[in-house]
């Protein structure tokens, strides 16, 4: 992608977020989908193509009303919605489409009507881990820590602070759903899930939606609200099994994804402004500052120690209050980047003043997956 | 025996040697011919060359602990707190298991420990390999 040929124009989340009883999972996409077009001025008619997870696009299509010339059902985890993104635009640069709607929504909490990707027992996580009695993210996405732990000397406080730090990004955020400070103390005497990992160090499960709506940078003045421009885009993947990562310290699909977005949009570390890295688990962030190329090898826990991602610090980071404050639904990528399309259009409850330039990362499956998505409001 | 409710594994055509191995006390892995490198989970050609041709041999049993997690909440056929662990095996591999004959703590479960299979019968067609530390 050339830099700053694709803009997104709308965005939007679910009208509610959190506990959402009335609404079924396509419910939840329709009503950012809805929510996502009005931001936009737009009608089902002007959308030309449509990428989703969770549901499929033609679920969704059909449910919408629209008649897509262009179609991507990439369901590869939470960051699917960044490879949507990546996708799209280059779709929308190279002529297959001219509008992409991408919708999310999942109900995490209330599970109405809720899909779910089942593991066969035949399969190779179906052999060769789920008999040995992991049972979800929180005792999957969080193996590789010890091990990491062991290597950098990352301590169980350090881990904690990275918690402590988001729920200060959270209380900024009238729509978080904890908001209620807390300390290094607190985490570390909140309950044992799967050890190293306490409660409070692990994502909430909630209820919500999200939609974005891209079109040429051409097409993008003539919008409502101010357009942000993509600069860079990256994905990758690495392994469905977490126990076969080729490195427990550092995430493969990270690096690549990063790299390759970072390479596009030719930006230095120094032009960040703003900073979303998934954060399903208080490790996520610790990994991806390093493996975007924040911070050295074994760094980041003492860069986020040392308050350099908190409110005020040079490089703000998850300001929504992450998937360990804000919500999280399931599939959190989308929510990453509705904040950074926020910061960028001037919008969001924690504001970083003058942010010019926004890195969302995402993370897919257990290290599975990632996307990256370098944003920015100035014009090319 | 909560064992017996554990998600039980269903072997493929590509894995058959491996479960085939576990019923009679052989950890097995796969080598490849050409660039002789060992590899799991099994598959029927090489990950790293992509060459067909490759060999099954039975591997040490013998391995480090390398990570994993306690879990803490309740899942048929465990008890809690129980450790999903990840052990590297000595010929490079790295596989998920359990750690038995070992209390379930941070302190007992120290990483880099040798560990051994110790094989685990769930029923007349698969045998998992759990892992022991290497007493002395
Ligand atoms: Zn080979």
């Amino acid at each position: 992608m050339k830099p700053g040929s694709i803009a997104i124009v709308g965005a939007a989340e679910t009208t509610e977020l959190g506990r959402i009883p009335e609404l079924s999972q396509i419910g939840l996409h329709a009503d950012a989908a809805l929510n996502a077009m009005k931001d936009a001025g737009l009608k089902p008619a002007d959308i030309d193509g449509i990428a989703t997870a969770g549901e499929t696009p033609v679920t969704v299509a059909h449910y919408l009303g629209l008649t897509p010339k262009w179609v991507d059902g990439t369901a590869v985890g939470g960051c699917s919605f960044m490879i949507h993104v990546r996708h799209a635009a280059a779709a929308i640069e190279s002529g297959l489409c001219s509008t992409v709607l991408i919708t999310h929504g999942e109900s995490g909490r209330s599970g109405i009507a809720r899909t779910r990707p089942a593991v066969s027992p035949g399969s190779l996580q179906g052999q060769f881990e789920l008999p040995y009695g992991p049972m979800g993210p929180p005792t999957l996405f969080t193996i590789p820590v010890l091990r990491y732990m062991k290597t950098y000397g990352l301590t169980h406080e350090q881990l904690a602070m990275v918690s402590v730090v988001q729920r200060e990004w959270a209380a900024k955020n009238p729509r978080a759903t904890f908001r209620d400070q807390i300390t290094v103390d607190d985490v570390l005497n909140s309950r044992m899930i799967a050890y190293p990992f306490r409660l409070l160090q692990c994502c909430l499960v909630t209820d919500g939606g999200g939609a974005l709506i891209l079109v040429s940078r051409e097409r993008a003045k003539d919008f409502p609200r101010k357009p942000v421009y993509l600069l860079g885009t990256g994905e990758s993947v690495e392994t469905p099994m977490v126990s076969q990562m080729e490195d427990f310290t550092s995430s493969r699909a990270f690096r690549v994804a990063g790299a390759k977005a970072f390479a596009e949009s030719g930006i230095t570390h120094r032009d960040v402004d703003h900073l979303m890295i998934y954060d399903a688990f208080a490790h996520l962030p610790i990994y991806g500052l390093e493996d975007l190329g924040f911070c050295s090898r074994g760094e980041a826990a003492r860069f986020i120690w040392e308050r350099n991602t908190a409110p005020g610090g040079k490089l703000p980071l998850n300001t929504n209050g992450g998937g360990l404050s804000y919500m999280h639904s399931g599939m959190y990528g989308m929510y990453a980047l509705q904040e950074s399309v926020r910061q960028m259009r001037g919008i969001a409850p924690a504001q970083v003043p003058g942010a010019k330039l926004s890195v969302c990362h995402g993370v897919g499956g257990m290290f599975a997956a990632s996307g990256t998505i370098i944003m920015t409001n100035e014009a090319p | 025996m909560p064992e017996a409710q554990r998600p039980r594994p269903q072997p493929t055509p590509e894995t058959r040697h491996f479960w085939d191995g576990t019923k009679v006390g052989e950890l097995r892995l796969q080598r490849c011919d050409a660039c002789r490198k060992a590899y799991f989970p099994p598959r029927p050609f090489c990950p790293h060359c992509a060459a067909r041709e490759v060999s099954v041999f039975k591997a040490s049993g013998k391995g480090r602990l390398y990570s994993y997690v306690i879990h803490h909440r309740p899942v048929p056929g465990f008890t809690p707190p129980y450790a999903i662990a990840v052990v590297e095996l000595d010929e490079g591999p790295r596989l998920m298991t359990n750690i038995v004959d070992c209390p379930q703590t941070p302190e007992a479960l120290v990483l880099d420990m040798p560990v051994e299979v110790a094989f685990e019968r769930l029923d007349d067609e698969i045998t998992l390999p759990l892992f022991r530390p290497v007493k002395g």
